[in-house]
């Protein structure tokens, strides 16, 4: 394998982790309040219709991206409103709006099917982008750089921040902030519609960066990846950053071991079948599932009231 | 002031009799109505498109004396079975099932209901209501071979599928036949990706095969997402199902556009006329149903020849890809010299020909 064959294939891993790492960051910040939703897919696709027209009407990709964030925060507050207003159930509720989003997202998309939209030129000069050994660093759309940036900001919000210290507090004890004067319900909301941002940016990276197009559930089920990916995390943003590159490699793999066919190297890759490679992601958050369980106290990285309706005793 | 006596009530009544009984019979003599199980969403711009297209061809044509309903986004399994019933319930009496994987599934549902007609498509299994009909989309394949093959400068050439599927492999092997034809040593690498679409999915295949050196990739899924992906590169591809080239005019040499309006039209007035059989149609290029899209300025002029003369081998019966000797991917002689392969062959093909790398 030469190296440029290795640089390509990073950026292509790259390219299939940026859109679950964009939408596990935003998930890890609304379960870390105590919020379980599931309807990340439905926002993707919510976020992917919405900066694809905002970009065709706009011609500026930038202002796609910010429509895209805020079509996945404004399905999300549908999500809000429900169960924390109305204290619906989490889990119906959150699989109520991915069904939702995608339908939705296919109603408004029916007179935007084969259009074509501007992209994001390179932020960096073409001498470097398109350089086959330095278009590792400099070749990427300016999201993959975003999400880049956002995991370290994410980690240090929840770690070093006051506000990253409430949500969590939120998340942890609901009652226990509630009585020292936090808005248990306020901090939710925030956390809900970065959730749903973060969520509508990365399905705005299938939209107006891999395939610059518009097609009905083009998302493709990458949204119950990103879902999986926070648990297989544990709730922490390194291990997401890790797991969501390590996601993108299974995925990757599984083309790469079907390609390669019969050609000569890696031997043992052919050996297994490539739906097996297929199944890995999904198998390796079982696997991390059954971990974090057997560690004695059961879901200890889980934020304890996740997926609990707060219900105010005053 | 109206006096109401009982002679005017009687009238009222009558001419009241007479109206509803006028609806009804407008009501029963409208229309018959046709239902379409469609595998991906209409907005492809590919293969449901197309059968999309083909569905508007028969409401174009006979629109007063048929109406057409669709489910599109039906998965291939189970769960296709109610969703088949529910148009026989709504009183479909031709339902068209538009793919491979809605086989036995079909089947059920016409045990079900002898009064309804069903049509399934790229299928073999027949009953007294239920025809097949199918496309020979491998005729197209054979020229946007016979142009890869050609053009190609690495002779290795991408091949992006579904599944493995009798009209997958057709494809395949048509494509690799065609392209050694023109260049012996060309091979095809082949990626099965378990989709008919999945955009993300399908570019990061396209991009894999090519990092791998593939400088032209045919797709046999239904998004345009990999010719985005090979116009981002500067490389060629083809369209699947329906002219691309507005998602990337420099990278679509061509397309094979499936055009089943004819066929649906047929079908629908055999129905209206109760004429209705169970046939096995399997049209191509000489009855029109597979029609290559306009040619890239980007081929060459001898290259346009060569898949012209394709086109017209087809058309004139002079030309079948599927002529002897074919041999496997392990070089064991599948057809002798001379000998063609038959359709019966042809519709449960599932085996590549030599050339064909894949793991899958």
């Amino acid at each position: 394998m030469s190296p440029e064959f290795i640089i390509a294939s990073i950026v292509t891993i790259i390219g299939l982790t940026t859109p679950i790492l964009l939408a596990g960051l935003g998930e890890l910040i609304t379960e870390k309040s105590g919020v379980l939703n599931l309807g990340v897919e439905g926002m993707m696709l919510m976020g992917a219709i919405s900066g694809f027209v905002i970009t065709a009407l706009t011609f500026n990709p930038w202002l796609g991206v910010i429509g895209a964030a805020a079509g996945g925060a404004l399905s999300s507050m549908l999500f809000a409103v429900l169960v924390l207003q109305l204290n619906s159930n989490q889990v119906a509720t959150g699989l109520a709006l991915s069904i939702f989003g995608t339908g939705l997202s296919s109603l408004i998309g029916v007179s935007f099917t084969g259009r074509i939209v501007p992209q994001f030129g390179s932020i960096f000069p073409d001498v470097l982008a398109k350089d086959p050994i330095w278009k590792l660093f400099f070749g990427y759309s300016p999201l993959v750089y975003f999400a880049l940036i956002m995991v370290p900001l994410t980690a240090w919000f929840l770690k070093s921040t006051r506000a990253g210290l409430i949500l969590r507090a939120v998340g942890e004890n609901d009652h226990s902030a509630h009585s020292i004067g936090y808005s248990v319900t306020g901090v939710r909301y925030a956390a809900i519609a970065f959730g749903g941002a973060m969520a509508g940016i990365g399905g705005a990276y299938f939209s107006m960066v891999i395939t610059p197009m518009w097609a009905e559930k083009m998302t493709a089920g990458r949204g119950w990846i990103a879902l999986a990916l926070v648990v297989f995390a544990g709730w922490r943003t390194g291990r997401l950053l890790a797991g969501a590159y390590f996601f993108g490699f299974l995925m990757w793999l599984e083309l790469f071991a079907k390609a390669n066919g019969f050609g000569p190297s890696l031997p043992f890759i052919q050996a297994i079948p490539s739906q097996f490679w297929a199944a890995m992601p999904y198998v390796m958050t079982v696997v991390a599932l059954t971990l974090i369980s057997s560690r004695g106290n059961v879901g200890a990285s889980a934020p304890a009231c996740l997926g609990k309706p707060f219900l105010p005793s005053t | 002031m109206t006096t109401l006596n009982r002679r005017s009530l009687m009238k009222a009544v009558g001419a009241a009799a007479t109206l509803s009984l006028v609806g009804t019979t407008a009501h029963a003599a409208d229309k018959v109505k046709i239902g379409f199980i469609f595998l991906g969403p209409i907005g492809d711009y590919g293969w449901t498109w197309a059968h999309n297209k083909g569905r508007e061809a028969i409401d174009a044509a006979l629109g007063d004396k048929v109406e057409t309903i669709y489910v599109e986004n039906v998965a291939e399994d189970a769960s296709a079975i109610p969703l088949i019933r529910d148009l026989a319930q709504q009183g479909c009496k031709l339902i068209f099932t538009c793919s491979y994987g809605y086989m036995d599934q079909t089947l059920a549902v016409a045990a079900e209901f002898p009064d309804v007609k069903f049509e399934h498509c790229t299928g073999f299994k027949r009953t007294d209501n239920v025809a097949t009909y199918n496309s020979k989309f491998h005729e197209g394949r054979a020229v946007l071979g016979t142009i890869a093959g050609k053009m190609s400068k690495s002779g290795s050439l991408g091949y992006l599928g579904s599944y493995k599927v009798p009209e997958v492999v057709l494809g395949v092997n048509a494509f690799t036949l065609a392209a050694q034809k023109q260049n012996p040593a060309a091979t095809v690498k082949l990626v099965l990706i378990d989709s008919w679409f999945d955009p993300p999915k399908e570019a990061a295949a396209t991009e894999t095969l090519i990092n791998l050196g593939c400088d032209i990739v045919t797709t046999h899924t239904d998004s345009p997402g990999p010719l985005q992906i090979l116009e981002q590169k500067g490389l060629y591809g083809f369209g699947q199902g329906a002219d691309m080239s507005a998602f990337a005019p420099t990278a679509h040499l061509t397309a094979i556009e499936d055009i089943w309006g004819p066929y649906y039209v047929q079908r629908a007035q055999a129905i209206v006329d109760g004429t209705w059989t169970s046939t096995d149609t399997w049209d191509g290029m000489k009855e029109g149903t597979v029609v290559i899209a306009p040619y890239n300025a980007a081929i060459p002029a001898d290259v346009v020849a060569l898949a012209d003369a394709v086109q017209a081998g087809y058309k004139d019966g002079s030309y079948d890809i599927f002529t002897g000797p074919i041999f496997d991917q392990d070089g064991v002689e599948k057809v002798k010299a001379g000998e063609i392969m038959t359709l019966e062959q042809l519709a449960t093909i599932d085996w590549f020909v030599k050339g064909v790398e894949s793991a899958s």
